[in-house]
């Protein structure tokens, strides 16, 4: 019989401080951009009008803020996904998220992920891992820091 | 857009509130954008085989829609230099849909980084929806 704490605990706590091969390159698109700028209702024109964002600054058009979690599941699946990892999806809640902008993702970049598990902890019957995914372009200069809390509840 | 300039903010200045309208296809594009497929966001019969109330909105829906108080405060979303929260609770979107509210406070300033602190609340039937939300603008 599976306990609350049973299922919790299957996590396992070895994976700490383990980091994945990098993930990648995944090419950002202008549309791509758009279709996310509009489902969050983001409508600054920096998002969609490659002229609005370079005269702000940008080489072309930018991605708002939390897009970056679309490449960041990308390169963190190596690790869920991890069946050593002992992580059972169907129980997985996102608990907090985290991002430290370097600069904005900007179409025609090409980042690539670096995962590292950060922390495995448990808070009763659930487990809480903190997977920290490093995004970079393609001449390694750091784009964006990507920090997820995942909690794997316990119970039935 | 005009970018906001350190002389122009104040601790304690308030943004919003904004009421976002949250509907099952605001979810689907979200769904579509994102590569988040998951049927809790969109089914209401699997939702329910799951054990929650109805459909349920994405949290990284929930965080992004949020972030446009703060993006189009800041006059440009490339500077939000750092951007957090918790999920707290579900936003629940019925097929009639329903709305977030979303309030900001300016919390702290660090003239020399010329940055702002602004403490982020969002709310969906009256319950708070985000946890300890902050977003770090680099002002200009």
């Amino acid at each position: 019989m599976s306990t609350p704490r049973m299922a919790a605990m299957a996590v396992n706590p070895d994976f700490v401080g383990r980091t994945y091969p990098p993930s990648g390159p995944y090419v950002v698109d202008a549309d791509a951009i758009a279709a996310f700028a509009a489902a969050v209702g983001a409508t600054d024109p920096v998002h969609t009008d490659a002229k609005a964002a370079r005269a702000a600054g940008y080489p072309d058009v930018i991605a708002p803020p939390t897009m970056a979690v679309t490449i960041e599941q990308r390169c963190s699946r190596a690790y869920v996904g991890d069946p050593e990892a002992g992580i059972d999806y169907s129980r997985v809640v996102h608990g907090e998220q985290r991002f430290t902008h370097h600069r904005p993702i900007t179409a025609g970049d090409h980042i690539t992920g670096t995962t590292t598990v950060d922390g495995i902890r448990q808070a009763g019957a659930h487990a809480m891992v903190d997977v920290r995914t490093e995004l970079v372009d393609a001449e390694g200069k750091a784009v964006c820091t990507a920090v997820s809390t995942i909690v794997i509840r316990g119970g039935e | 857009m005009t970018v906001r300039r350190v002389a122009d903010v104040t601790v304690g200045e308030k943004l919003g509130p904004k009421t976002i309208p949250v509907r099952r296809d605001t979810l689907r594009a979200y769904a579509a954008a994102s590569g988040d497929d998951n049927p809790i966001h969109q089914n209401e019969d699997f939702a329910r085989q799951v054990g929650l109330p109805d459909v349920i909105a994405h949290g990284m829906w929930t965080m992004g829609a949020t972030g446009t108080l703060v993006t189009e405060w800041a006059g440009d979303p490339g500077r939000i230099v750092a951007y957090g929260t918790r999920f707290t609770n579900m936003v629940v979107v019925p097929r009639t849909g329903s709305e977030i509210v979303v309030a900001g406070e300016v919390t702290d300033m660090d003239p020399g980084a010329g940055t702002a602190t602004v403490a982020v609340t969002a709310t969906a039937g009256g319950r708070d929806v985000l946890g300890r939300c902050t977003a770090v603008v680099r002002l200009g």
